[in-house]
């Protein structure tokens, strides 16, 4: 929980991870696709505040109790969700698990909850995988990269039957958020894995499961918008648009952000610090700051009030995995989707 | 990292702008064929975002240009675009008798050397690679950023006469000529001819990617939609740009 100036924010810390990306932990004759990965990683961390950089040698594999610290003890998360991202080719273990990931969590299971993920490229034993995992961790979400190399294949789509198949049995085992990551590219070779279309189409299909696009779409943040302005179950989410630009691009930052609030709205953002990309502490702590510039280009965006920060900080996600809010965190003012009608845009 | 500029980032000079405007001879001309090669997802130049490593001439005439990008992993279709580009735009540079370009850094980069060096194509290049195959050429995903740049470019050239007063009559109404002469407006022309939609001074100001008049009851939209697509671009360059200085310290 965060306190400013007599208001408390419920953080939900919606798409953070807990890696091993350490040499030992590297695919033979893979090396360089593992150093690769961390190393633009690591690149995407100096964007943050110079005095929470590390060292590459830190930044590749941090202890449970920096973990524990960073992001609770000094980051201000109340819960935290973990995202995985296996990329078996490159890392012996995977590089961010959910085996990993859950194994921390059983130890402070108040503070976490675990994400399971799904390849449909895996077939009947990856469904059978899945399928386990689920029974195992009764997770509410799965977390899918969509470019991840499998075998012959260098990416799929959410549209595909053999992704469906997977949907169909995720909703039937009681999940209900999709993360999908659409973001800075992971490797897609000739497949356009930025194109948001396939999220449009499994969201119109699966009313019952909710799509967290993750780093909103960039590099193609307007097709997200569009498509999510007319998706009721398609949520925004923050990672990345807060670490990435927030600290070094501040006025780029405020426009995207009013790009998101005019199409998406407020209720359907969510806060993600993609740790341990970026602590959450100056995100959490400058987005309850964060105004738009004093200039005329912004004026005819959507404010953001406290109200609204709160939920983008936690009150949406907790509404997504039912995460109980102390009574002194809540808002009574209108929550729910609001669609932007095309024919009553305002005017640039 | 400092925090960079507020400034449009796209364009502005940087230690790239610096070389070529002390190089001399053949090589700056090098330099001024490399300002033609466009990141087609920022809709700028490679040099404007010091994207050329090295870039030199030797006395009988060989041009060698090594490209770098913000990471590793950079999307590997606009990777070969790039230094396709950059290859043929040195190669016919007048004083060049042979262009070495390659691309440094990069996980395909020897598929992608390779295949520019044999003019073997994409599909060509990543055939029989370690990074896998690939299952098209690249000109429709040039067409869609070409048109994503009309749409970026038309923001930046209308939204001020818009705040300058002009209504969505008056803008519906308006022709080339109509808008101030500028840098963006001279881009959006050249986009226009790209995608083969007329760029004459007599043709309207706004037209959608198809080249259709948007006229006056959707041209709110057009404009709205097109704003997002700037501010796309401006988001996505900023942290390009701040992954190229962490990477190479410029």
């Amino acid at each position: 929980m965060y306190e400013k100036n007599g208001e408390k924010y419920f953080v939900v810390d919606s798409h953070m991870h807990y890696w091993d990306a350490s040499p030992e932990n590297w695919v033979q004759g893979a090396e360089q696709y593992a150093k690769g990965w961390i190393e633009c990683f690591h690149a995407y961390q100096s964007l943050g505040p110079a005095e929470t950089h590390q060292p590459l040698e830190e930044f590749q594999k941090v202890s449970e109790n920096q973990l524990m610290r960073e992001v609770f003890d000094e980051g201000h998360v109340d819960v935290a969700i973990f995202q995985s991202t296996y990329l078996r080719e490159w890392y012996k273990d995977g590089f961010n698990t959910s085996e990993r990931n859950g194994e921390l969590a059983k130890k402070h299971p108040d503070k976490f909850r675990v994400n399971t993920r799904f390849d449909p490229r895996d077939g009947d034993a990856g469904m059978r995988e899945f399928e386990a995992n689920v029974e195992k961790i009764q997770p509410l979400g799965a977390k899918l990269y969509t470019a991840e190399w499998n075998g012959d294949s260098r990416g799929f789509k959410l549209s595909d039957p053999e992704c469906y198949r997977f949907l169909e049995r995720a909703q039937e085992l009681g999940i209900r958020n999709i993360h999908v990551h659409k973001g800075p590219t992971i490797w897609p070779l000739d497949k356009d894995a930025f194109d948001v279309s396939d999220v449009d189409h499994a969201a119109t299909d699966f009313q019952g499961l909710n799509f967290i696009v993750e780093h909103v779409g960039l590099p193609r943040i307007e097709d997200f918008c569009f498509m999510a302005t007319q998706e009721p179950n398609v949520y925004a989410g923050l990672s990345v648009v807060l670490g990435g630009l927030m600290h070094a691009r501040p006025r780029f930052f405020a426009k995207v952000m009013g790009e998101l609030l005019f199409w998406v709205g407020e209720d359907k953002m969510t806060f993600g610090s993609d740790y341990n990309i970026w602590e959450p502490k100056w995100q959490v702590e400058g987005l309850v700051d964060w105004q738009y510039p004093d200039s005329e280009e912004y004026a005819d965006y959507p404010a953001l009030g406290t109200n609204g920060k709160k939920k983008i900080l936690g009150l949406n996600a907790a509404k997504l995995y039912d995460i109980p809010v102390p009574a002194d965190c809540r808002i009574t003012e209108g929550e729910g989707a609001q669609l932007v009608d095309e024919r009553e845009v305002a005017q640039a | 990292m400092t925090v960079l500029s507020d400034a449009r980032v796209a364009g502005s000079g940087g230690v790239n702008a610096a070389e070529a405007a002390a190089a001399t001879g053949t090589a700056a001309r090098v330099w001024e064929a490399l300002r033609t090669v466009r990141d087609p997802e920022l809709d700028s130049d490679v040099v404007s975002l010091d994207f050329v490593g090295s870039c030199s001439v030797s006395d009988d005439g060989v041009a060698t240009v090594s490209l770098r990008l913000p990471t590793y992993f950079c999307a590997p279709n606009f990777a070969f675009l790039m230094v396709a580009d950059a290859h043929d735009a040195v190669s016919a540079t007048p004083g060049v008798t042979r262009a070495d370009v390659t691309l440094a850094d990069h996980f395909a980069s020897d598929a992608i050397n390779a295949g520019v060096a044999a003019r073997a194509g994409f599909v060509g290049s990543m055939a029989g690679t370690e990074v896998g195959e690939a299952v098209a050429e690249l000109d429709d995903l040039r067409r869609t950023f070409t048109e994503r740049a009309l749409m970026a470019g038309t923001d930046l050239v209308v939204r001020p006469l818009m705040r300058g007063g002009a209504t969505p009559e008056d803008v519906a109404a308006m022709t080339l000529a109509d808008a101030p002469d500028s840098d963006d407006l001279r881009r959006l022309r050249a986009r226009r001819r790209e995608l083969g939609i007329p760029a004459g001074d007599d043709d309207p100001l706004v037209v959608d990617p198809s080249g259709a008049t948007v006229g006056v009851d959707a041209l709110p939209l057009h404009l709205r939609k097109a704003r997002s697509y700037q501010v796309g671009v401006d988001a996505n360059t900023s942290i390009c740009r701040g992954q190229l200085a962490a990477r190479y310290g410029v």
